[in-house]
């Protein structure tokens, strides 16, 4: 429903503006034009998303997914307190959390419902978001990625000089975002009643 | 540059690690490109919904006004304001800020200081309204205490250092 709501905005917006900007003409060929470009991107794009596509299942076979999990252990004990003494809960956050790491789009919400919902019963299940709950929460939107895909995707049917050249600028912003998130989350904390 | 060598050496590396470890990666290359292909049935025709009224916004010139209004304001955090109206549906809709990226990204240039900021801010900010309310609700979690405020957040220091980040690397 906010989907349609938004279109309906856009568009409205679209032609009331034109109408005042005089910019009527462009405007409709617009609509024709976006979605042409809609097609063209998609086939484009198709190459650069299958080919990361692949490189994750052949992470996920050779057991590297697996192994990067493992690796999370360490650091999400540290903030998620509960998980310390839990080890298939720390296993479902740690998959949850390599899985948004990996931008496995498709198998990463499933997998952060999840862990979301185990600990959330850990906290007793009173539908109020307890501390570990919000944590993972903001870590998942925080959206860390090591391979942004689709972006590249994009860049890439766009003819970019190369695609994936803005990775360490991705990794920088998201690393703070995330940082952000975790400090956030532990401040308001003490603060929110 | 040592950056163009990152997706080739992420490639050739997680491929040598396979097939070292015996697995067999070409029917894992074409497994995952299969699920590529699925991701693109899926959000081509969402593309081709949004992109078409993006691109009504955008030849009214009423992006171009909006970008105008929050000039002064992005000015002061050190982000192009062209980039406002990806800011704006961002939290809300991730295939909405795809489309909306791809259309700044093809305007302004995709290797333009724009462009490139566009891509890395859609690259390192997640749908956070979207991933809020699915998770949450799907984990049966009701009152979410101060998860959105901390998120949004997350979200605005993560654009600012997008910005900053294309301007120095």
């Amino acid at each position: 429903m906010a989907m349609s709501v938004l279109l309906v905005v856009m568009m409205l917006v679209a032609v009331i503006y034109s109408l005042f900007a005089g910019t009527v003409s462009e405007m409709s060929a617009g609509l024709l034009g976006g979605a042409e470009q809609a097609v063209k991107l998609g086939i484009t794009m198709a190459g650069v998303l299958c080919l990361w596509s692949g490189v994750v299942e052949v992470m996920r076979r050779a057991g590297l997914i697996k192994k990067l999990s493992d690796l999370l252990k360490f650091p999400l004990g540290a903030l998620f307190p509960e998980t310390r003494s839990d080890d298939s809960l720390r296993g479902d956050l740690a998959a949850s959390v390599s899985a948004n790491l990996l931008g496995l789009g498709n198998a990463a919400t499933p997998l952060s419902i999840r862990a979301c919902s185990r600990l959330h019963e850990s906290a007793g299940r009173t539908g109020v978001a307890s501390d570990s709950v919000c944590m993972l929460v903001i870590l998942g939107a925080g959206s860390l990625q090591i391979i942004p895909a689709t972006v590249a995707a994009a860049r890439a049917s766009l003819n970019a000089a190369n695609p994936f050249d803005i990775l360490p600028a991705v990794w920088f912003a998201t690393a703070v975002s995330c940082a952000t998130g975790i400090l956030c989350g532990l401040l308001l904390r003490k603060l929110w009643r | 540059m040592i950056w163009q060598l990152s997706a080739p050496l992420i490639i050739l590396g997680v491929s040598l690690y396979a097939v070292l470890r015996g697995e067999d990666i070409f029917g894992g290359f074409i497994e995952g490109a299969k699920d590529g292909l699925r991701v693109l049935y899926r959000i081509v025709p969402t593309l081709v919904t949004l992109l078409a009224a993006i691109t009504m916004l955008r030849e009214s010139r009423a992006l171009d006004a909006f970008a105008e209004l929050c000039r002064p304001l992005f000015a002061l955090i050190g982000i192009p304001a062209e980039c406002a109206p990806l800011l704006i549906i961002r939290p809300f809709s991730g295939s909405g800020a795809l489309a909306m990226g791809i259309e700044l990204m093809a305007e302004h240039g995709v290797d333009s200081q724009i462009g490139r900021t566009v891509a890395v801010m859609l690259g390192s900010t997640e749908t956070t309204f979207y991933a809020v309310s699915v998770i949450c609700g799907a984990a049966g979690v009701t009152k979410t205490r101060y998860i959105i405020p901390a998120a949004l957040t997350a979200d605005f220091a993560g654009y600012i250092t997008a910005a900053a980040a294309v301007r120095w690397l």
